[in-house]
């Protein structure tokens, strides 16, 4: 860029700089804004780490109440690309922006999951000594410095609210069991229902199926569609059966870019997916 | 999820609170009121080294609070309760007045010895009571927020941190080995005649400084329990098992380790404060890492996380060594190396939990 761009780039008049925003902490500053019904917006991003370009011009926007699954083979970017959202890792260009008037790119890890991005990661880490019940405790929103966590009361409504998510992941029976009792797909459940205790309006979901029997399976896909249209949710996942049973749209990735975007037909019957992908 | 009242649920704890309750009576009345010659009578002796072991026992709950909840292993744990005894040291060394060998009525027998003609400035206060104490409580506090603040910010963990904990005892102990320090060097605080104007020699203040050790046992005990049942008790334990997904839930880790890693300090600072009188010096040994580690062995053999198994360590394996150290001197190290290795390897939940695992043997 010359000079004369990089003035006419400074002082363009329907320019809003940074600083004249007021800063969107999550404490403060205007809410999630939904007005035109897309939740997530991910715009030119590109990231690269020792000249590997993970993500690579990545264009994605989930919309409010979506249901959204995200495949691609291994190294195409699905984890950096959640790494990004939720602040883990700074991309090299590009934007992403929760609604209308968050941007991710400026907040820490703490402030985007309290904004409401709440993310499950592959491997189920619940605090194994503590209950089922104390796990939810820990996960709900509530205020999270030292003094009020230690004069901390369970109120009827908070009370209410854990029960209510025990009985959506269905562990309403072991609710005062140490979580290290559980089975691998409960954990996996429990993980969700913390995640819900948060009340997220996006829920980032890595391989939830990973390592499931088929009932534990069923009962996850009837969870995660059941949890959609409340909230956004997208799933990152392998399983093609899996993907198949619960999804509406579906994005694959490759090389850090998205290939191609529709039902799970049209992908399935994409050119360049099958190449790539489908291995037919 | 029963949080609803302190003890409720808590067997031994309640137990244990009523132990130190019938030890109030009973040790003042054998050591005070039953005549010496009797067999029921309990020597001062006594009463001085069950002091002794209290003194022990909330100092193992302090670092049972921060290694057994919130998987802190402190390696220094010794040197906040050796700066509350020197807090109090000081106080002692001030009562004295000009009872010292040298009759100098403003500065203690080793400063006169080294030839200094005032008294240091952070001497000054310490001729107070509530002075002595605000300091029993502010210095250990301040230093391990001090400690605490850097070191988890930069979250610093495991392995790394206890060594920076025994680093920072053992930097202590060089530091007050020296003369120019002001604190006695290595012959330490000692020589006290009277705390708030009752003489150390007599029986009765030896009782008084024991039911107030039992107090502040049982006070500690109360308050760690109200801190393990509260929901900050749940986060702790969440760090222990799993520190970053706890940051990533939203909890600032960094503060619940600062300001339980701070009380614990102060707890520790307290016992030191009622250690010394009852034995009678303070010097810069207590700072030695030695005595830090065998701190974390008590807690282990009596079994971390439950408090009340730091309480029955502390008591157990110093009731060894008083046994041992009289009996067999040379041997005690090597039985205090055995005990560590076979409790970590056999019994990991301690004492305390010897009786579920032979239930769960039998079942």
């Amino acid at each position: 860029m010359n000079m004369t761009d990089s003035l006419r780039e400074v002082v363009r008049r329907e320019r809003v700089f940074d600083f004249l925003v007021p800063r969107q902490g999550p404490r403060q500053g205007p809410r999630l804004d939904l007005s035109h019904n897309t939740i997530l917006y991910l715009e030119d991003l590109t990231v690269s780490f020792d000249g590997f370009r993970a993500i690579d011009n990545l264009n994605l926007y989930i919309e409010a109440g979506e249901l959204r699954c995200i495949i691609g083979p291994n190294g195409a970017g699905k984890s950096t690309m959640m790494d990004i959202i939720t602040g883990k890792t700074q991309p090299d260009s590009g934007s992403a922006w929760f609604g209308q008037s968050i941007d991710l790119l400026s907040l820490s890890e703490a402030e985007i999951a309290e904004a409401g991005i709440g993310r499950k990661f592959q491997k189920p880490t619940v605090f194994e000594m503590l209950t089922v019940f104390q796990n939810l405790e820990l996960a709900m929103a509530q205020d999270k410095r030292v003094w009020p966590l230690l004069r901390a009361r369970l109120s009827a409504e908070q009370r209410d609210g854990i029960e209510q998510t025990l009985e959506t992941i269905g562990l309403s029976d072991l609710a005062s069991e140490p979580a290290s009792r559980l089975s691998h797909g409960q954990k996996q459940w429990l993980e969700i229902g913390m995640l819900l205790m948060q009340q997220p309006k996006l829920l980032l979901v890595d391989e939830p199926v990973a390592g499931m029997t088929h009932q534990e399976m069923d009962r996850t896909a009837e969870l995660l569609t059941s949890l959609a249209g409340e909230r956004s949710v997208v799933v990152v996942e392998h399983d093609m059966d899996f993907v198949r049973s619960i999804a509406r749209t579906v994005t694959v990735l490759h090389q850090g870019a998205v290939l191609a975007e529709g039902s799970m037909e049209q992908v399935q019957n994409d050119a360049r997916v099958k190449e790539v992908y489908l291995g037919e | 999820m029963t949080r609803m009242s302190l003890l409720a649920d808590d067997v031994a704890g309640k137990r244990f609170l009523a132990i130190l309750a019938i030890l109030c009576v009973v040790v003042p009345v054998a050591n005070l009121l039953v005549p010496s010659d009797s067999a029921l009578h309990l020597s001062t002796y006594t009463v001085t080294l069950l002091g002794k072991y209290l003194c022990y026992a909330l100092l193992a709950i302090a670092a049972d609070l921060v290694w057994g909840y919130l998987g802190i292993l402190s390696l220094g744990h010794g040197a906040f309760f050796s700066l509350g005894g020197y807090a109090m040291g000081m106080y002692l060394m001030r009562q004295i007045g000009d009872r010292g060998v040298y009759g100098n009525p403003d500065l203690p027998d080793f400063m006169v010895f080294l030839n200094w003609s005032e008294l240091p400035w952070f001497w000054s206060g310490f001729d107070q009571f509530w002075f002595a104490m605000l300091m029993v409580v502010l210095v250990p506090g301040v230093l391990a927020y001090i400690f605490g603040f850097l070191a988890f910010r930069s979250r610093v963990t495991g392995v790394y941190l206890s060594i920076m904990t025994q680093a920072l005892t053992y930097a202590l102990m060089l530091a007050f080995f020296r003369n120019e320090m002001g604190f006695g060097g290595n012959n330490g605080l000692t020589d006290f005649k009277d705390l708030l104007g009752f003489s150390l020699q007599s029986d009765a203040t030896r009782v008084g400084l024991f039911m107030a050790s039992a107090l502040a046992l049982a006070l500690g005990y109360v308050l760690c329990r109200y801190i393990v049942q509260s929901r900050l008790g749940l986060v702790a334990v969440a760090v222990r098992d799993a520190e970053s997904r706890t940051r990533f839930i939203g909890y600032r880790v960094e503060h619940a380790k600062l300001w339980i890693f701070t009380f614990s300090a102060v707890l520790a600072g307290i016992a030191g404060a009622l250690y010394v009188p009852q034995v009678g010096i303070i010097n810069p040994n207590e700072f030695s890492p030695l005595n830090s580690i065998e701190l974390i062995v008590w807690v282990a053999v009596g079994g971390r996380a439950t408090l009340i198994g730091a309480v029955v360590g502390a008591v157990a394996v110093n009731y060894g060594k008083t046994v041992l150290t009289a009996a067999l001197p040379e041997v005690w190290l090597f039985v205090l190396g055995a005990l560590f290795v076979i409790v970590t390897v056999y019994f990991p939940q301690g004492l305390v939990g010897l009786k579920s695992m032979m239930m769960r043997a039998r079942a």
